[in-house]
């Protein structure tokens, strides 16, 4: 086997199981999921469901489950900064790997780690009652492996640039919370104004959830109701953002570590 | 004439913001096999100039060569071909000691990446064996680093950073921290790794009598070299010393 492949894989290997041994994490990051589809939208489906003429409880939890991965291998490549900050970069940084293996290796590593949880809210979303045939849960898994991708190359461009963990995690809620509204997680996203449309077309987690949405309800008489943008225009979308944001984003980490 | 390990020539570091060079046009080569002593006091330039080679930094002017190759233009050549004890320990302290070795043993190509350790090819297992057996941890290697004591980590630092058989093995004060009988005992180890494989050492310290024996010394300060040669020509110059260290603080002082 390729030795750049083996970093990969030993690296993502490396967070799978620290999240082993820290069970606390799995479930409190299923806790937001199942309060969001249970919550908002079983009481979204009683007060507007009808009105709006699709079902609220699949609209949110297709939301909530790109949402959910694309946020948590986002937020997982802080521990690239975590480990700066614990010197163990400095190991990862000397070895002869390339640094584009090891920011591919940390994003795998959280899309696994966000594997349990997309597990979890699909389980959940089969007890409210929400369709899930066989096609389906592989346009889940497709779509959702694609969304895990995005945000951790999205996660690499925003934290690269960050002195610490604590710089990080006061910009990230910017970052992320008005993504939650412009990219229709649980709001409809139709006749917005147009500063609003703007917005929600530059944040990338709108794609993550379209594209999800364009898998799910592939043949579904609700699909012209719920999906912005057809899936193939939404990948090639995602494609050239996530080449970017890798190359940006390893770019500025690097230098961030070389170039003090 | 065989190739030096390392050769430094009229390197220069300024650190963004700073007023200053932390490193100040400093020159210097250390022969294949040798062991060689970086000193100087807090704010010498002693980590950076290791920083810069071993590619964690890079230079602002001048050029460095270690194994034979440019630490600017050939990082992945030179990251190779060399080992590395950081002053701070550098052990992911989540995983237990074993899974800290075998993540270095991959990423350097050593080994293939596999799982489990039962996955690993016999010889991974063995060498794991006999590195346990010699730090004298056996089953604690399975163990999370962060169970560990500081001679423990260092020591597991030192075996961890030789599985890739590197050429040149730079310590940046590796016994920083350490009790006397830790101390000793990776010193004990050092030499006969040296003995064994004959691996260049470059070491920083401020415990002035690990580089008694060493085969040549440097001293920095403020950037500059001040004191260059072997140790007995080193107390040569400052007044017959009997001691390195009696040497060493003659000749920061006639510096200030």
């Amino acid at each position: 086997m390729n030795s750049q492949l083996g970093a990969v894989l030993m690296l993502a290997q490396r967070d799978v199981t620290k999240l082993v041994r820290d069970r606390a994490r799995l479930v409190a990051e299923l806790v937001f999921p199942v309060i969001f589809i249970g919550i908002l939208g079983t009481s979204l489906q009683a007060s507007f469901g009808r009105a709006i003429g699709y079902d609220f409880v699949a609209y949110t939890f297709t939301g909530v489950f790109a949402m959910t991965l694309f946020q948590t291998t986002a937020q997982g490549i802080i521990s690239l900064i975590e480990d700066r900050e614990t010197d163990f970069a400095q190991e990862i940084f000397v070895s002869p790997v390339s640094r584009y293996a090891i920011v591919t290796g940390k994003i795998l590593g959280e899309t696994l780690v966000a594997s349990p949880v997309a597990v979890g809210i699909i389980a959940f979303a089969a007890i409210l009652g929400v369709p899930l045939g066989p096609e389906r849960i592989a346009a889940l898994a497709v779509g959702g492996l694609i969304a895990a991708f995005f945000g951790g190359s999205f996660g690499l461009l925003i934290l690269a640039n960050l002195p610490n963990r604590r710089s990080a995690q006061n910009i990230f809620p910017f970052v992320m919370l008005p993504q939650y509204f412009l990219s229709g997680i649980f709001n409809p996203m139709v006749n917005l104004p147009l500063y609003l449309e703007v917005a929600s077309r530059v944040a990338p987690m709108r794609y993550a959830v379209d594209l999800i949405r364009g898998l799910f309800y592939r043949g579904d008489p609700q699909y012209g109701l719920v999906v912005l943008q057809d899936p193939p225009t939404v990948i090639a979308i995602i494609g050239v953002a996530f080449v970017a944001f890798m190359i940006v984003g390893t770019f500025l980490f690097v230098r961030r570590e070389r170039d003090r | 004439m065989p190739e030096p390990a390392i050769s430094v020539e009229g390197l220069v570091k300024r650190y963004r913001g700073a007023d200053r060079n932390a490193v100040d046009g400093i020159s210097f080569t250390v022969g294949a096999g040798a062991f060689f002593t970086l000193l100087g006091p807090n704010g010498a330039g002693k980590t950076t100039t290791l920083n810069i080679l071993t590619t964690i930094l890079a230079p602002t002017s001048g050029s460095a060569c270690v194994a034979g190759h440019d630490v600017v233009a050939s990082q992945r050549e030179v990251r190779r071909a060399i080992g590395i004890i950081f002053q701070t320990p550098s052990l992911d302290q989540n995983l237990t000691g074993e899974e800290n070795i075998r993540l270095h043993a991959v990423m350097y190509g050593v080994f293939p990446y596999r799982p489990l350790y039962r996955f690993m090819p016999s010889e991974y297992r063995a060498r794991v064996g006999d590195l346990a057996g010699l730090l004298g941890m056996k089953d604690d290697i399975f163990k999370p680093v962060r169970t560990y004591s500081g001679g423990m980590k260092r020591k597991l630092e030192i075996v961890r950073s030789l599985m890739h058989r590197p050429r040149v093995l730079f310590l940046d004060e590796p016994t920083s921290g350490l009790d006397v009988a830790s101390r000793r005992s990776l010193w004990q180890y050092l030499r006969e790794v040296r003995e064994r494989s004959g691996t260049t050492l470059l070491l920083t310290t401020h415990y002035l009598e690990e580089a008694e024996d060493a085969d040549e010394v440097c001293i920095i300060d403020r950037g500059h070299v001040v004191a260059h040669g072997s140790p007995a020509e080193v107390k040569g110059t400052a007044g017959n010393a009997l001691k390195l260290e009696d040497a060493y603080l003659r000749i920061l002082a006639e510096q200030e």
